[in-house]
Parts: C-alpha cells; structure tokens; sequence
C-alpha cells in the first residue's frame, strides 16, 4: 500500500500544552518541527484545564515561594515524586506563565495590576493564576497561536499507529489521516510523545475520546518503562445528573473561591476527614470523604454530595465562575447562583505514566521524549490542583529544547524497513477487512465498567485480581476486532486501535495496584488500608515481561527524603538561579521558614 | 417520528450521512433519557446502531468548539443542545453549510487554520510583560479570548454561506482574533492594512447574524468588526485623516483596493 512521507527534525505527538509548548521551544532554536494532533487544533484535553496554573508569584501572599510550593507538592504526592522535577517545575513556573503573556495571554489581575492567584486544594497560599474558569483554553489559544506563527507544521487529524526505532534510537511514526484514510509516515531523529491521559479506560470520567492512552502505549511499545501505574486520580467534583453529563468536571476554583461540601444531611461532613483544610483538603482525601458519605447512606439522591457557592452570591460567581454557571443552567436546570451543585467524584488525571529523565523529559529510548500527563515523576501518589498547567508549561519546553538540541549534536536519520512499514499497515486496517470479530464498542464498555469497578477509589486485593483477569479475557477477544464502514473519517475503527493501547495500560494499572501493598495517595486498598513508610521508599516500574504480559519491579524513588529537600533549600532560594527574574524576587527571604514549617509538619 | 419511536419513550433522529458525492438523511430511534444532549444521542447511535458515524467531537462540556452542527436549521454545539429542547419531535441533524463536507457530520474547517495563520503580525507587545494592567482592560480582550473557534459564525456569516466569499472575506470569526490583537493594550502591532485588503472587512455588512449564533455570546459585531471597521476607515476612507498624514509624513501603508 502507498502512502505519503514527510521529513521533520522534531515530531510532536499530541497538540494539548504539552505538545504546543515543546514545539515552540524547539521551533525556536530553529530546527523543523511537526505536531501531529488526532483533533483539530486547539481542542485538545487542555482546554478543559479550568481552576488555573500554580505559580509562587506571591502576589496575593507575599510569603510564598517556590520552596513552599515545593513543599505542598510533595507532601500531597505523599513523597513518592521526584524530588527533583517538583524542583524544576516549582523554581520555572512563574516564568513560564510570564512569558505567555508575552505571547498574547491576559490573566486576571489584582487591583493594582498584577497577575491575580487564586486558593485552590492544599496549596499553603493563593497561587493559582487564571482566566475565570477557562485557563486552559487561555494557555491552548496561546501556544497554538505562537506555534503556527512560528512555522510549526501542524498535522490535523493524524492517529499515529506506530513508532519505529532500530537498534541505536528512533526512526519515525505511522499514522492515518482520519479524512481518508491516507497512511502517512514520518522520518524523524527525534519524537516526543505528549499525549495526555487514559482516563477513558472508566466509564465516569472528565476526560474526552482522546485520552485513551494511544502515545503512553506507543513509547512503551518501543522500549520506554511506565511507571506509578496504580495512581490515578479522581477529581471529587464532576457532575452527577443528568446521566449524559455523568462526570463532566466541575472545577475546584468553586471550592478555591468558598464552595462548600454538603451530605444529604446538609452536614458540611469534611469536618470528620480533614477538619483543618476541610473542602480545600487534597483531592484523593475529598474525593474518598465523598464515596464514604455515600456508601454510609448520607448522599444524595443520586448518590454523592452537595456543592454550594450560592452564598457568595450572583455577582460574585458570574464574574468568577461564568462557565461553571453556564454548564449548570444549561445542561443540569441548575442555577448555581441560587442552587447546590450535585456532584461526584470522577476520574480526572494520571499521575503515573512514561519514565522520564527530569531535565530533559528523555525516556529510556534515544531520541523519544514525553512531557505532560503522559510522563510521570512530578505529582507523586496526588497530584495538586493546578500543578498540571505549570507541568505542561515547564517539561514541555524542557523537552522541546532537550530533542532540539539531540537534532542538532546528531541529525543521521535511522532507517525504516519498507517491509516493517507494510506490516503495520496491514495490522493497522485488519479490523475494516475483517468480516466477523468482536465489536470494538462492547470491549470498551466492558473494560470501562470493569476499570471503574475493580480499580476505582477503593480497591481489594481480590477485586483487583479478577479486575486482571478480566482485562485479559477482554485482550483475547479484542486480539479479532471487526468494524464496519471504510477508512474514511470512522470512529469505529479509531477505537479498535485506540483499544488496543487502553488494554495494555489498564493491564499496568492492575499489575502495579496489586504490588502496592498499602495505601498512599490515589491509591487505596481496603485490604491495606495505611500508608507505610517502608512502601514510601519505592516507585513501582512496569516492563513487558517474557511471554508479552507485564513485569513490575520495585525502584528508590529520586531524592525523595522531606530532610535533603530542607537542606537543598536555603542555599537555592537565595541565588536566584534559572528560576525567577521579575515578578516577586522581594519575597524569597520570609518564604524561607514558611517552607521549613511545612517541612516539620511532614 | 416512527412507529418504534411512538411506542417506546424513544425520539427519532435524522442524521445526514454521506460524502462528497452525495447522501441523504438517515433516521434512528434514539431511547430518551433525562438532560440528554443530541451528541449523547448520536454517540448511542454510534454504539448501536452506526459505528462508522462521523461526528467531531472532544470535551462535550461546550469549551472546544469540536460539535458544531446543524440541528433542524440552527447552527449548534451538538454538546449543549438538549433533546428535550425539541419536545419529543423529530431532530434532523446536518453539517455546517459553509464548509466541504468531508463525511456525514464532518466537514473540513481547515481554511479558518490557514487564514489563522497568515494573520500576520501575531502578538507584538510594546514592553515585555509583566504588564501592569487593570481589570477593565483584560475583560475587553478577554470578551475575544472566549472564543472556541467552533465556526458556527462563519457557516452562517452570508457573505461566505450565501456567496461563497471565502476568497474576499475572512468571516466574523478571524474578525474576532484581528479584535483581541487590535484591541489588547500591550500590542504594537499593524494589521489593518491585512484586515482592509487580503481580509476584507468591507464586505461585512453589519446584519448582527455572527454575534446570534455564537456559544460564548460574544458580541462579535458590536465590540469586534465595529472597532475595527473603525479603526480602517480613520487610516483609509478618512479624506482629513489622510491629509494629516500627509502633513505630519505618517504614511498610511496603503489606500483600501478591497473594495
């Protein structure tokens, strides 16, 4: 079968902050670089970012330093992140969200002109710089605009099927236009996979179509380790009814502007699970206070908790919160200027993903990088509300520049075997040819109620291993999907490929849940259900083991000890380094003991 | 509505399907549920009863502007338009009008990304940020930031539905991004010789058409190609205008040809 070839220096695989942001930094150092994206631009998972980007600005509270947000990363990730990338991304944010506005982004602005942070979930101060309750479209528009302008090629509609490598690096990427069907492969020295998530291996999830996972599968395919699989994060507040919106994400800026968190028995219940942070306590504690409520007969009629920003009052939350009321009216009959919101936990975000070289976002194959959800190591066993955007902003570049610099010390193109081409051609289409088979629907309905039931907030020991063997049953049949229609824009047909990614990963979700024989964070086992502290030592890495199925193996997490990050600090905090011109360098000194009280309190 | 749709609690939807070269509308019984969506219905259609249904969609929370559709006439997202809206009757469901249709609910949108792109100067600030400005200010460009780039105003804008003026006219919705660059009080910038020529914002004849239909009610008349429309006549339909510049040996960069 023919198909088109394309050249670039650098292949983006995925077009949300991540992707965007890489590409702007590697466009420019001034190196060719392609973004292939499966929507259209500008629509990927990013826009859906609402609350704000985590930066120690300290423009609200003058106290805050990057060593303080420091601070309440790690401890919300229970200590299993590395150490240093929550350095990298604390010390970079506020430059990086300075610079956006250099590119066209406006924030909100406090009264004398600065940019305006808000409180959101355990962050110590008001951090959060945003545009409403649409950041992330703010931060998507942005970079999109700033990476066409910079002659970034944009590949619209492209699933990429396949990585190639050979023996010493990457090669290049297959993929399909979803238009025709047309195959297009790209020679390429250098890929960095920013994909996002897989939170559609649920059935109640804030995630769209695309989060299945493809680019995470795609790098471990090709030899890169996953790592922290078992940590996936439910968002407590998605919406609850009507069933079409089922897990639709409500933001944490209502709780960060004074939303309050009711049971049935208009009991502001966080009292029992955290009294000292109450709605603004992390999100796996609210999240679990929340399913607790319910399965002890106090939740709402359709099974969660209350909402309620009403007492702020119309003005208020119009000028605060104008999408989170538009949602509501219109697609709930609910007015939130007046009414609660019903709401329940849904799963948002994955903490756990493709291992990555903190500086420069490599992962264990040369030439193949990933940044964004995809990767793992900045958000532990939690990840805090708003560290995602700054995540994306910070490694995104980190890995632009790195895979930049890697095509310019050495640009020789590997080969790519014609014949290893046509085979993942011929895979790839197997589905349309097929005449019988299993429906690529009913597998994912399957899988995603079997996710939801056996690796959801509360987990067992025996649920996850009939959760396991459940994933299995479901790889046999889907090893034979069947789809109707041609190659021409079928959703069909995407997700039988797209499954075939969401398997593998729900497999390393079960693998490693089941080694993590405690509870930290996301993670919770009914069965171990405290943290312990000998546990606290390892990540859990997972590997294709011999006969194709997975192989988990402990590892040290990086640097993680509350002591060697206390040291670390005094001497960085007062050299400036890469960190932060401009803004709020009069702050550092008092934030130097802000830091070290959260410190003793771990 | 069919007789299946009559007898259980069931609403009929009319989905074009077909390509290029042809198609017609479809009908399927969808199960009524409460608060559904059409694109709930549609995605029920996919799952049992048309896998190979094209329809783009991404959030469904109405933010990425991936939905947009025609539903009975009206140009809609597909995620915020409720079933119930339509009380009980047949919902007939087809693609944007004003771009080529690519497969049933898909058409291809890309020549709005190509004119995005030649908008050219993009962002130019005057100062490097920080920018110290006040709230009133970022609100107004924000009004232009809000935009989803659904295109819902470019399928009904006549100038490019009904006359097919894509070559003249860059439609309301690029109006809008030339209004958050225009207007954005850090930018130092100069489009409007772009905007009075390649992008012909004479051809716009003020009908109010855009502004109706857009999701994030922006008013992309009033507070986007007015300000605009203003800002080209000063430079050049403004006979005073031009002998100041003249005198003071400020050249405009053109006289309007667009016209």
């Amino acid at each position: 079968m023919p198909y088109e070839v394309v050249h670039q220096d650098v292949l983006v695989i995925g077009a949300g902050g991540a992707g965007l942001r890489a590409a702007v930094a590697a466009a420019e150092t001034g190196v060719q670089v392609g973004v292939v994206t499966k929507s259209l631009l500008g629509k990927a998972h990013t826009v859906m970012a609402e609350g704000g980007v985590a930066a120690a600005f300290g423009h609200m509270d003058g106290q805050d330093t990057w060593q303080v947000h420091f601070q309440d990363t790690m401890k919300s990730g229970h200590f299993l992140n590395n150490a240093h990338m929550v350095e990298l991304l604390t010390r970079e944010a506020p430059d990086r969200v300075l610079e956006l506005e250099g590119w066209g982004a406006l924030f909100d602005r406090t009264e004398t002109g600065e940019i305006l942070q808000r409180a959101f979930g355990a962050h110590s101060f008001r951090r959060l710089a945003h545009v409403g309750d649409r950041t992330g479209k703010e931060l998507i528009r942005t970079l999109q605009n700033r990476a066409v302008h910079q002659g970034v090629a944009v590949y619209p509609e492209i699933i990429i099927t396949r990585l190639f490598r050979d023996a010493r690096r990457i090669a290049g990427a297959l993929g399909y236009r979803r238009a025709d069907g047309r195959f297009i492969l790209f020679r390429t020295p250098t890929v960095i996979v920013a994909t996002g998530g897989w939170g559609r291996l649920y059935s109640v999830t804030s995630n769209s179509w695309e989060t299945t996972g493809d680019g995470a599968n795609l790098a471990f395919s090709v030899g890169a380790e996953l790592v922290d699989m078992e940590m996936v994060q439910f968002h407590p507040t998605g919406m609850l009814w009507p069933p079409g919106v089922r897990g639709l994400l409500v933001t944490e800026g209502v709780r960060g502007e004074g939303g309050l968190l009711y049971n049935a028995d208009h009991e502001r219940f966080m009292t029992r699970y955290d009294p000292e942070r109450m709605e603004l306590s992390t999100r796996d504690v609210v999240a679990r206070a929340i399913s607790s409520e319910v399965a002890a007969g106090r939740g709402t009629p359709h099974g969660g908790a209350w909402l309620d920003i009403s007492h702020r009052g119309a003005p208020f939350i119009l000028r605060k919160l104008p999408g989170m009321r538009d949602q509501f009216l219109q697609l709930a009959d609910v007015d939130i200027t007046r009414q609660p919101m019903e709401i329940a936990p849904t799963v948002h975000y994955m903490m756990g993903g493709v291992r990555v070289d903190p500086d420069t976002c490599a992962t264990a194959v040369v030439g193949l990088y990933a940044a964004g959800e995809v990767a793992a190591g900045v958000h532990g066993a939690n990840r805090l509300g708003g560290n995602s955007l700054a995540d994306l902003l910070v490694f995104g570049r980190r890995a632009g520049l790195a895979a930049a610099a890697e095509v310019r010390d050495d640009p020789q193109l590997s080969e790519i075997a014609e014949t290893e081409v046509q085979l993942a051609i011929a895979e790839a289409l197997a589905p349309l040819g097929r005449t019988a088979g299993a429906n690529p629907y009913a597998i994912q309905a399957d899988l995603r109620r079997t996710m939801s039931q056996y690796a959801g907030l509360i987990r067992t020991g025996t649920g996850l291993t009939q959760g396991l063997e459940r994933v299995r049953a479901l790889q046999r049949q889907a090893v034979s999907l069947q789809v109707t229609g041609g190659p021409a824009f079928n959703p069909g047909w995407n997700l039988a490929l797209d499954l075939q990614a969401m398997l593998v990963l729900a497999e390393a979700i079960f693998v490693s849940a089941i080694e993590r024989t405690e509870s930290r964070g996301a993670h919770f086992r009914e069965d171990f259900p405290r943290e312990d502290p000998a546990w606290g030592r390892f990540n859990l890495i997972t590997t294709r083991g011999g006969e194709g199925g997975l192989r988990v193996r402990r590892e040290p997490v990086v640097g993680a000890e509350p002591a060697a990050a206390r040291t670390e600090r005094p001497a960085t905090a007062s050299s400036g380094g890469p960190g932060r011109p401009g803004g709020s360098g009069g702050s550092g000194g008092s934030g130097g003991s802000g830091g070290s009280k959260e410190a003793d309190q771990t | 509505m069919t007789e299946a749709a009559q007898r259980a609690h069931m609403v009929t939807l009319h989905i074009y399907r077909g390509d290029q070269r042809g198609g017609v509308e479809v009908a399927y019984d969808v199960p009524v549920e409460p608060g559904q969506v059409v694109l709930d219905a549609l995605e029920y259609v996919q799952e049992y009863m048309a896998p190979d249904l094209a329809v783009r969609w991404n959030c469904k929370a109405a933010h990425c502007g991936s939905c947009a559709a025609e539903v009975n006439g009206q140009p809609r997202l597909l995620c915020k338009t409720r079933v119930d809206a339509y009380g009980g009757a047949d919902i007939h469901v087809r693609p944007l009008q004003t771009f080529p249709l690519i497969r049933d609910l898909v058409t291809d949108v890309s020549w709005n990304f190509d004119r995005a792109r030649d908008l050219d100067p993009a962002f130019r600030p005057n100062e490097p940020p920080p920018f110290d400005l006040p709230q009133w200010e970022v609100d107004r460009v924000q009004e232009f930031h809000r935009c989803i780039e659904c295109f819902l105003c470019q399928d009904v804008c006549h100038v490019l539905r009904e006359h097919g003026g894509t070559d003249r006219y860059w439609g309301p919705q690029l109006m809008v991004r030339f209004a958050e660059l225009e207007l954005h009080p850090s930018d130092a910038g100069d489009r409007l010789d772009l905007l009075e020529n390649e992008a012909g914002i004479g051809y716009c004849n003020i009908t109010h058409c855009c502004s109706d239909v857009c999701p994030e009610n922006i008013e992309i008349t009033h507070d986007a190609i007015i300000p605009l429309k203003e800002r080209v006549a000063d430079r050049y339909h403004d006979p005073i205008g031009a002998w100041l510049r003249k005198l003071t040996r400020r050249p405009a960069a053109s006289t309007g040809s667009g016209e």
